[in-house]
């Protein structure tokens, strides 16, 4: 095992003595916070990233941000060493385990992605009066759009008024008022402001017709 | 105590906490934990409000400028939040779980005793024991960072005696939904 990595792995997280120093006199400064450097994949210390589900997309990503911690981290050497006390069973099981975790992420993003492509968006015309309507549109979660962002985005452009109001159903849609259908489609196909990422395709555009006898 | 968090409905509020409440919850921690007062002031400046954001089961989480900095269950002891300890892993007594005990920890497992006293483990020693109910730093063998935060559920020297049953109970780990929150 590298200097190095004796050199980073040795602090051991029982108090040093400096602390002991510390504690009985009025110390008159802060300690400085320790920098961790966090993975931008998976979000964990680096040296944990092998028990994350994404250690490919992690090493990928290390190796190009930082390839001389890449190297301390996963060199031949490193890899030996960090199997520690694990027996050699053991640490082919982790190994195992690690790229099942990996295998299922995978799968469950790409069943998400099936998902979101095949959502449906519904933009429907509600006849409100004769003359008056309101728009409803559901579905643009699935998209990962903010309906509170794009509620407020649609009442500027259009200078109306825009809410998130829940469905009998517990989803949530946006309530614009007025006939907006056809301008929010276009708007959906350009991917105006936070309006992205939807396949024209998925788009329709339904009508409600007033009941007899309403307002 | 994170493992199934969701913010959107297990959060009931946030409230400023007014200041008589704050001297006292500054004392407890100074009392808790192993830190010094300016670092506690660096962390949490008298004159940056803290907030808390009452959760489900009685939680407290509490943040300073919307960043989690330290949570309560009941009026028992503070725990800092994993983010926290990472940048002072000082403030806590630590133990260290084996290797073949990480992936346990991860998925939200309490730790068990084997898992402190085996090679790979490491519990502070006689001298320094800690007693049932000490909040604790959770590292791992071989990794520089803490993995998790927890409370002896035993003394440590009761730990290596017996060798059985849950040691530690872990109260926040890597990845769980607290993790996942960087502000709240
Ligand atoms: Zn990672």
């Amino acid at each position: 095992m590298g200097r190095k990595q004796n050199r980073a792995r040795s602090p051991s997280p029982a108090p040093e003595p400096e602390a002991a120093a510390v504690e009985g006199e009025p110390s008159v400064q802060a300690r400085p916070p320790m920098e961790v450097l966090y993975c931008a994949v998976c979000t964990f210390p680096i040296e944990y990233c092998e028990f994350g589900s994404s250690i490919t997309r992690c090493k990928e990503w290390l190796k190009e941000s930082n390839s001389a911690l890449f190297d301390e981290l996963y060199s031949d050497e490193a890899l030996q060493a960090k199997i520690g006390t694990l027996s050699l069973e053991a640490q082919a099981k982790l190994e195992q385990d690690t790229a099942k975790k990996e295998a299922k992420a995978e799968a469950k993003a790409d069943a998400a992605l099936k998902k979101k492509l095949a959502s449906q968006i519904t933009i429907k015309r509600i006849e409100r009066t004769k003359r008056k309507h309101v728009t409803a549109i559901h579905g643009l979660e699935a998209f990962n759009i903010d309906l509170k962002k794009a509620a407020k985005q649609l009442a500027s452009k259009f200078a109306t008024g825009a809410s998130v109001t829940k469905t009998p159903t517990g989803a949530e849609e946006i309530v614009v008022q007025g006939d907006v259908a056809e301008e929010v489609r276009e708007m959906l196909e350009e991917g105006v402001g936070i309006l992205k990422g939807v396949p024209a395709d998925n788009i329709e555009i339904t009508e409600e017709k007033r009941k007899k006898g309403g307002d | 105590m994170f493992k199934k968090f969701t913010p959107g409905s297990d959060i009931s509020g946030h409230t400023p906490v007014k200041s008589s409440v704050q001297r006292s919850i500054r004392n407890s921690i100074l009392s808790q934990w192993k830190i010094e007062p300016e670092t506690l002031e660096a962390i949490w400046p008298k004159k940056e409000g803290l907030v808390l954001v009452k959760c489900r089961d009685h939680i407290s989480v509490y943040t300073v400028k919307q960043e989690p900095l330290f949570f309560q269950h009941f009026d028992e002891s503070f725990f800092p939040t994993l983010r926290l300890l990472h940048k002072y892993p000082h403030i806590l007594p630590a133990v260290k779980i084996d290797r073949g005990a990480i992936r346990f920890v991860l998925s939200g497992a309490q730790i068990m005793c084997p898992g402190l006293t085996s090679k790979g483990g490491e519990l502070p020693p006689t001298e320094a024991a800690l007693q049932a109910g000490t909040p604790v730093g959770i590292f791992a063998e071989g990794k520089e960072h803490a993995v998790a935060v927890g409370i002896t559920k035993m003394g440590t020297e009761d730990m290596k005696a017996t060798n059985k049953g849950v040691g530690v109970e872990t109260t926040t780990y890597l990845g769980d939904d607290l993790w996942a929150l960087k502000a709240l």
